[in-house]
C-alpha cells in the first residue's frame, strides 16, 4: 500500500466516488439529450450537428477533459475500494448473509462492470473514430464521421440492440442506489429530505435510462 | 425443542478450525440462545470434551460482549437484540442452527465462536474520550445543550461495541461504529476541543486495522442491536470533509 492513491483515507476515496459519480449523472442527461436527436426524422441533421458541436467547442473539450478524468477515477476508485474490501474478510461464512439490504446495493462493482464493458465497447464504437483510431467508411464530403450512419447501422443489429437495451437495465439498478448512496456519503442525511432524494433518484434511474432504451426500439420497430 | 447445531470449531488463533455437528433435545423454547449453549457445554463437559468458548458478560444487553453470527445474521434472527437477549422461540422445533464467529481481518479467532476485538479499542484510543480540566466538578448548567443535540448524542453513545455492524457487512466495514463513537461527541460542546483530530485519528486507525470501506448497503443499521442509525455515518463524512478542509 505506498502508492499515494491507495493511502488516501477510505472517506477521501468514497467522498471523491459519490462526487464524480453525481457529476457523471449531470453529463448522461446531457448525452441522453443529444442522442434523443435520433429520433427526429430529418436524416441525421439534427444528431450530426450535435455531433460536431460536441467535437468542435472549445468549452466542451474542456468539459470533456474533466469528464474522462471522472471516469477513469471513478472506475479506479471503485475497484481499489472494492479489492480492500474483499481483503477486509478473509474467511467467509458459511451462510451468506441474509440481512435485508436496498435492491441490488450488494452488487454495486458488479453492475458497474457491467457498465464499463459496455463503455467500452461504445468508446470502440464512437469515441475512437473520432479520434481517428478505428479507420471508418462512414466519412462524410467534408471528412468528418457520419455518426447518424454509423448509430443506425448499429441499431439495425438486434445484437447490439438488446445489449443496450440490457445495459441501460443495469445502468438504471446502478443509479437507483448509487443517487441517494452519493449524498449520504457526501453527508447529507436528514430525516426530511432523505426520502425526496431516494424518490429523486428513482425518478432519474428509470426515465434517463428509458430514454436511452426508446431509441433501439425506434430504429427496430419504426424506423 | 429438538436442535442440530452446526459450530465453528477452532482449537486456537493459528490452527484452523472446522464445523462440528451438535444435536440437542429437550430445549425449551423460554431458553435464552446462550442458555442453550450452555446446556450444550454442560453436555460436552459431562462427556469429557472441549466446551464450545464463546463471548458473554452481562447478558442482558448491555455490553457488548456476545457475539454470534447465526444462520447468516449477527446477534440471529430477532432484530435489535443482542445474542444474550435472543430466545429458542424465535426457532423451530427440529431446525438446522449455524453458528459462526464474527468474520473480519480486524478480528481474529481466538478459539472457537470467540474473536479478538482488540481493533476497536485501538480505534477507541486515538479519540474516543474528551480532555476537562481537573479542578471541583464544574456547575453542571454552565454547558448548555440543545435538546435535540443532547438527544442523538445519546442515542450514538447507545453503541455497545459489539461488532455486529462489522460482521454484518460484506465489507467488514466498521463504520457504523467509528461513526456513532465520532458522532456522540461531535453533537456536544465537551466534544469540540478534539474535534478535528478524534474524526481524522479515529478513520485513520480504522483503515490501518484494515476494517473495509463502506459501500452503502446498510447492512449495519438493520443488525446493529441498539439500532445506531447510518445518519451517523453522514455526520462522521461531514466532519471529516470539515477536518479535512479547514
Ligand atoms: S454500532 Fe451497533 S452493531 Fe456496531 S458495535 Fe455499536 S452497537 Fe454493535
Ligand atoms: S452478554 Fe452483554 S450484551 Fe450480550
Amino acid at each position: 500500500m505506498n502508492s499515494s492513491f491507495l493511502r488516501f483515507s477510505s472517506i477521501t476515496k468514497k467522498i471523491w466516488m459519490a462526487f464524480l459519480g453525481l457529476f457523471l449523472m449531470i453529463f448522461l442527461v446531457v448525452h441522453l439529450g443529444i442522442n434523443l436527436c435520433l429520433l427526429r426524422d430529418d436524416g441525421g441533421a439534427w444528431f450530426n450537428a450535435a455531433a460536431h458541436f460536441m467535437g468542435t467547442n472549445y468549452i466542451v473539450k474542456v468539459f470533456e477533459i474533466g469528464l474522462f478524468a471522472g471516469f477513469i477515477i471513478h472506475i479506479v476508485l471503485g475497484i481499489i475500494l472494492q479489492v480492500q474490501n474483499w481483503m477486509a474478510r478473509p474467511v467467509r461464512y458459511l451462510v451468506s448473509n441474509k440481512t435485508t439490504t436496498p435492491f441490488l446495493s450488494k452488487y454495486m462493482i458488479y453492475t458497474g462492470c457491467i457498465v464499463l464493458v459496455f463503455l467500452i465497447i461504445h468508446f470502440m464504437n464512437f469515441y475512437f473514430i473520432k479520434l481517428g483510431w478505428v479507420s471508418n467508411v462512414n466519412i462524410s464530403a467534408d471528412g468528418e464521421p457520419e455518426f447518424y450512419i454509423i448509430a443506425k447501422e448499429l441499431f439495425a443489429n438486434p445484437m447490439y440492440s438488446i445489449l443496450y437495451i440490457v445495459l441501460f437495465i443495469v445502468l438504471g439498478f446502478h443509479l437507483n442506489q448509487a443517487f441517494q448512496a452519493a449524498w449520504q456519503t457526501l453527508g447529507v442525511n436528514h430525516p426530511q429530505y432523505n426520502v425526496c432524494i431516494q424518490r429523486f433518484g428513482t425518478f432519474y434511474a428509470i426515465v434517463v435510462p428509458l430514454g436511452f432504451i426508446i431509441i433501439p426500439f425506434y430504429f427496430l420497430l419504426i424506423h | 425443542m429438538k436442535l442440530t447445531l452446526k459450530i465453528w470449531r477452532q482449537k486456537d488463533a493459528k490452527s484452523t478450525g472446522k464445523f462440528v455437528i451438535y444435536s440437542l433435545d429437550g430445549i425449551s423454547p423460554n431458553c435464552s440462545f446462550l442458555e442453550m449453549l450452555d446446556i450444550l457445554n454442560e453436555d460436552l463437559i459431562r462427556k469429557n470434551d472441549d466446551p464450545v468458548v464463546f463471548d458473554h458478560d452481562c447478558r442482558e444487553g448491555i455490553c457488548g460482549m456476545c457475539s454470534l453470527y447465526i444462520n447468516g445474521r449477527p446477534h440471529g434472527p430477532d432484530d435489535a437484540v443482542t445474542v444474550c437477549q435472543l430466545h429458542m422461540r424465535k426457532f423451530k422445533d427440529g431446525d438446522t442452527i449455524v453458528i459462526e464467529p464474527w468474520r473480519a481481518k480486524p478480528f481474529p479467532v481466538i478459539k472457537d465462536l470467540m474473536v479478538d476485538r482488540t481493533a476497536f479499542d485501538k480505534i477507541i484510543q486515538e479519540g474516543g474520550y474528551v480532555s476537562v480540566n481537573t479542578g471541583g466538578a464544574a456547575e453542571a448548567n454552565n454547558i448548555l445543550v440543545g435538546k435535540e443535540n443532547s438527544e442523538l448524542a445519546m442515542d450514538a453513545a447507545a453503541c455497545i461495541g459489539c461488532g455486529a455492524c462489522v460482521a454484518a457487512c460484506k465489507n467488514a466495514s466498521a463504520m457504523l461504529f467509528v461513526s456513532a463513537k465520532v458522532s456522540q461527541f461531535a453533537l456536544l460542546p465537551q466534544g469540540q476541543i478534539e474535534a478535528k483530530q478524534r474524526v481524522k485519528k479515529m478513520v485513520k486507525m480504522m483503515d490501518e486495522l484494515g476494517f473495509g470501506n463502506c459501500t452503502n448497503t446498510y447492512a449495519c443499521e438493520v443488525e446493529c442491536p441498539k439500532q445506531i442509525s447510518r445518519s451517523n455515518i453522514a455526520r462522521m463524512n461531514r466532519e471529516f470533509m470539515c477536518a479535512k478542509m479547514v
